[in-house]
């Protein structure tokens, strides 16, 4: 396996411009010849397929929900950046592109970053001609607000639904498309499984979750707008289906999986009530904008935060980091609230906990103007714990959120396998180590809206006359293997739930692989977790039958899969001897607790390859060439 | 807490259904409705017996996902919020609660408390959308908007597509659910040049699936985004002025 990043020549700022200008074209009369399968309807799959539908390709678009409008980017909260410099505080594409390096710990290609920084602008163009709802100052113009790890205002929002509006213009898209027919939908489908004919990506194969019925689709490309993995923490922000099962069974025909072990915790989330807990709510980044982060000075205090005095609080946040303060970026501010809560100083039941404290802003700037900002938010607040954040502090606790780990994909966002293109939060390639906030957004509509359309023409034109059908031999093969599959989960007939080892696995992984990592952690989870997935493929308990809606065979399949990431994590995570982002080792960290690089040794992205049941996966390393931006310690003091 | 539930259990479109009867045990006050559905199907696999399907992703009221009427009343009893967001505290120690999937003609039963609401999104395939293909949009700032018309336009576009308004409707109409669509766009300056052709043709497709209007107002009263009714009135004077100034173009869906 080669990796070619295919990153343009030419100086950084002019790199996408020249790939545009040489990519092969497919003529206009041409491309209704060609089928593209999209999966995943998100932010990056609903733009891809409304954008691809427009340009007059034949799409196939497949989603497991019952609309594409239900995919999990509907709840992202906060906003979306552009360096569109409206407030003119020293906003510019250059200084967007370099922090999202720096917000990434230098990890990630400099080429597909100065690139989205670029597009951010067309992005908010697109967004407001399709009826995005932005906030608007006064005189009409778009509002902007700040965001961790950066020192301008540049992130668009609508109220505290964004990721909605923004899917909504998309998926509006979309569904013009569908009623003009480029776009054929498939909904209730889940894809189980990647066909390669030839080494090509040329089909698919799903499930109909309604009847059962196991099919084969084929196609010309195969793009994966899958979204992230990290349920396999069980307890994460996303939603209750959010799985890996698109991008593994590719990891397992053939595309290598890019830095597994880089998942984001993000700081801000409603704390663990019990036992039942199904996930855990994410409370907005913008959210720190205005509250301020404090637990109490002592430890083991109890007292309610209102008999707390201001001098015995500790903002640890801005004593810390006093240039950034409460708005450091996610994996800096997660580590500080464990940090706080292992000394003992922890809020709540649990004492797994700080406070999210309004009490300044709302005396600065008055309630109306903290209900306008986060009148929701403070609402989905109230409705979980009964707790009113306008008279007492917000509890919160860091969370598994967002995976900047990914199918490995190059600057055209192709992975190994020729003709499956993978975007938004499903590849590896834009975030580095961490993501800042409110770049999800932007990364997912980039690679949707601009990237990916402009791409799969220079693939799609080597293509002609080469078309696959569904009746040759690696399609049955295929399916056969779903087949397989479905029936041992199904005559297992155990003794456990799906969830039950959904849940244990998930804790595995957050005690092992979360927030911080060590060499003896990791070996032993890894051993932990082969038990264990040895003990569910004997054990697990599916109902039901495969030929009805099912939502247990559903679940157990996405489980299994996340058994066998896991294990891949693991081994990534052990193997980056080096702490960078929100892949924190503690035997790698500087005398004040930072994460510390180790640039000598793993300026790189490892790109697994699959190598068959019960072998290890082999690493290869792209290497990463900075020629901009300088390789510094990420301070945010 | 403990409670008693009888829930719609139907096994696929065709066959009968029926109400059955089970306890919820040691629920937590600060558990939500559906962590409370989650432990009772964790019971019922443990007795190898089906658990109760119902549709649910984001468990935190904006994918529109979720959906049950919970005695008598879409998303239960505290107004403005989705089924994810109800939580047990609302309940008393020994309720009985009824639980069925949504009442209407329009969205026939799948299986248990699923429901096939794709008729919602044909109502957004004929025309809730603005034309502007990717790649051909003006400067962002070049179009400034007032903010009160920014903020209404918001207030409809918070509508999350869940059905609700369709399922408390006496008339099983979605007059609610299509005016909040047709507001949020008509009400915007980019909205406009489509604006009569959106209305005649949503309001065609919505009637070819839906009952009609008399204003009962159910559907305001469940919306767990609050929306407003006065959107249908909007949505009517808009249908109107479009009748008066053009005909309609075919629908292409």
């Amino acid at each position: 396996m080669k990796l070619e990043s295919n990153i343009p020549p030419g100086p950084l700022e002019k790199k996408w411009a020249y790939a545009k200008s040489h990519y092969k074209l497919v003529n206009p009369a041409n491309k209704r010849r060609y089928d593209i399968i999209v999966v995943g309807a998100g932010l990056a799959g609903a733009a891809a397929a409304a954008t691809l539908g427009e340009l007059g390709y034949n799409v196939k678009c497949f989603v497991y929900h019952d609309s594409p409008r239900r995919a999990h980017s509907i709840a992202a909260q906060g906003g979306i950046n552009a360096a569109k410099n409206y407030r003119n505080d020293g906003d510019s594409i250059y200084r967007l592109f370099y922090d999202t390096i720096k917000g990434g710990d230098y990890r990630a290609r400099e080429g597909n970053v100065y690139r989205l920084a670029e597009l951010s602008v067309n992005i908010i163009d697109q967004a407001v001609a399709q009826g995005v709802p932005f906030a608007r100052e006064y005189g009409g113009a778009l509002e902007n607000r700040s965001f961790g790890g950066v020192q301008v205002s540049r992130t668009f929002y609508a109220r505290g639904q964004t990721g909605q509006q923004l899917l909504l213009g998309a998926f509006q898209a979309q569904e013009r498309q569908i009623a003009l027919g480029t776009v054929k939908q498939y909904n209730r489908h889940e894809m189980l499984d990647l066909v390669v004919v030839d080494g090509h990506a040329k089909g698919i194969i799903t499930r109909n979750l309604v009847t059962g019925k196991i099919e084969a689709h084929a196609a010309d490309a195969v793009v994966l707008g899958t979204g992230g993995y990290v349920n396999v923490f069980y307890l994460s922000t996303n939603a209750k289906a959010s799985n890996a099962t698109a991008i593994w069974r590719a990891y397992k025909r053939g595309a290598a999986f890019g830095n597994p072990c880089y998942t984001q915790i993000h700081p801000t989330c409603i704390p663990q009530s019990g036992e039942y807990q199904s996930k855990l709510t994410l409370m907005s980044e913008s959210l720190r904008n205005d509250g301020r982060i404090w637990v109490p000075k002592q430890q083991g205090d109890e007292r309610a935060p209102g008999q707390i005095p201001e001098s015995e609080r500790d903002y640890y946040l801005e004593r810390k980091y006093p240039s950034f303060g409460n708005l450091a970026p996610r994996d800096i501010a997660s580590r500080a609230a464990k940090e706080a809560c292992d000394d003992g100083r922890g809020i709540g039941a649990s004492g797994r906990g700080v406070y999210l404290d309004f009490a300044d802003a709302i005396k600065r700037l008055g309630r109306p103007v903290i209900e306008e900002r986060y009148g929701n938010l403070f609402e989905m607040y109230h409705d979980i714990t009964a707790e009113d954040p306008y008279e007492v502090p917000m509890r919160i606790y860091p969370a598994p959120h967002y995976s900047m780990g990914g199918l490995w994909v190059d600057y055209n966002l192709m992975s190994t396998v020729p003709g499956l293109y993978v975007i938004g939060e499903a590849n590896f390639s834009d975030h580095g180590a961490n993501r800042l906030g409110a770049s999800a957004l932007m990364q997912g509509l980039a690679d949707g809206y601009f990237v990916l359309p402009v791409t799969i023409g220079d693939y799609l034109a080597t293509q002609f006359g080469k078309k696959v059908a569904a009746d040759r031999p690696e399609f049955a093969a295929a399916v056969a293997d779903v087949n397989d599959r479905v029936g041992r989960l199904l005559s297992a007939k155990g003794t456990r739930s799906v969830d039950s080892y959904h849940r244990e696995l998930g804790t595995i992984m957050w005690d092992y692989c979360g927030m911080a990592r060590t060499a003896d952690g990791l070996k032993k989870a890894l051993t932990m977790i082969r038990e264990l997935r040895e003990q569910y493929w004997r054990d697990v308990r599916v109902t039901g039958t495969g030929e009805e809606p099912n939502q247990a065979l559903e679940k157990a399949g996405r489980v299994a899969d996340f058994f066998e990431l896991a294990e891949l994590m693991c081994v990534d995570a052990l193997h980056r001897e080096e702490s960078a982002g929100g892949h924190f080792r503690a035997e790698y960290q500087t005398p004040e607790g930072e994460a510390q690089r180790n640039d000598e040794e793993f300026l790189y992205v490892a790109a697994w390859e699959y190598k068959g049941e019960g072998n290890e996966p082999v690493l290869h390393k792209e290497p990463l060439l900075y020629e901009e931006v300088k390789l510094a310690t990420r301070s945010y003091k | 807490m403990n409670l008693t539930l009888l829930v719609w259990r139907q096994q696929s479109r065709e066959s009968a259904g029926a109400f059955v009867t089970y306890t919820a045990e040691n629920i937590s006050p600060d558990a939500s409705f559906l962590e409370m559905l989650d432990v009772v199907n964790e019971a019922l696999i443990a007795r190898n017996e089906d658990p109760i399907h119902f549709e649910h992703d984001c468990r935190e009221g904006i994918c529109g996902s979720c959906g049950m009427m919970i005695n008598g009343t879409a998303h239960g009893p505290l107004g403005g919020t989705a089924t994810c967001q109800l939580h047990m505290r609302h309940f008393q120690d020994g309720q009985d609660v009824w639980i069925e999937p949504w009442r209407a003609r329009s969205f026939p039963v799948i299986k248990d408390l699923i429901v096939d609401r794709s008729p919602l999104d044909r109502i957004i395939q004929a025309g809730g959308y603005i034309s502007v293909n990717t790649g051909s949009a003006v400067e962002a700032n070049t179009l400034p908007i007032p903010k009160p018309v920014q903020e209404l336009a918001m207030d409809a576009a918070e509508c999350i597509q869940c059905g609700a308004c369709v399922a408390q409707c006496p008339n099983g109409a979605a007059q609610l659910f299509t005016a909040a669509n047709v507001s949020h766009l008509g009400l915007l300056p980019q909205g406009q040049p489509e604006r009569q052709q959106r209305v005649l043709r949503m309001v065609e497709v919505m009637e070819e699936y839906f009952g009609s209007c008399t204003l009962f107002r159910e559907c305001e009263a469940v919306c767990p985004k609050e929306i407003s009714v006065d959107f249908i009135s909007r949505m009517n004077r808009d249908y109107l002025g479009a009748t008066m100034r053009t005909r309609k173009a075919p629908v292409t869906s």
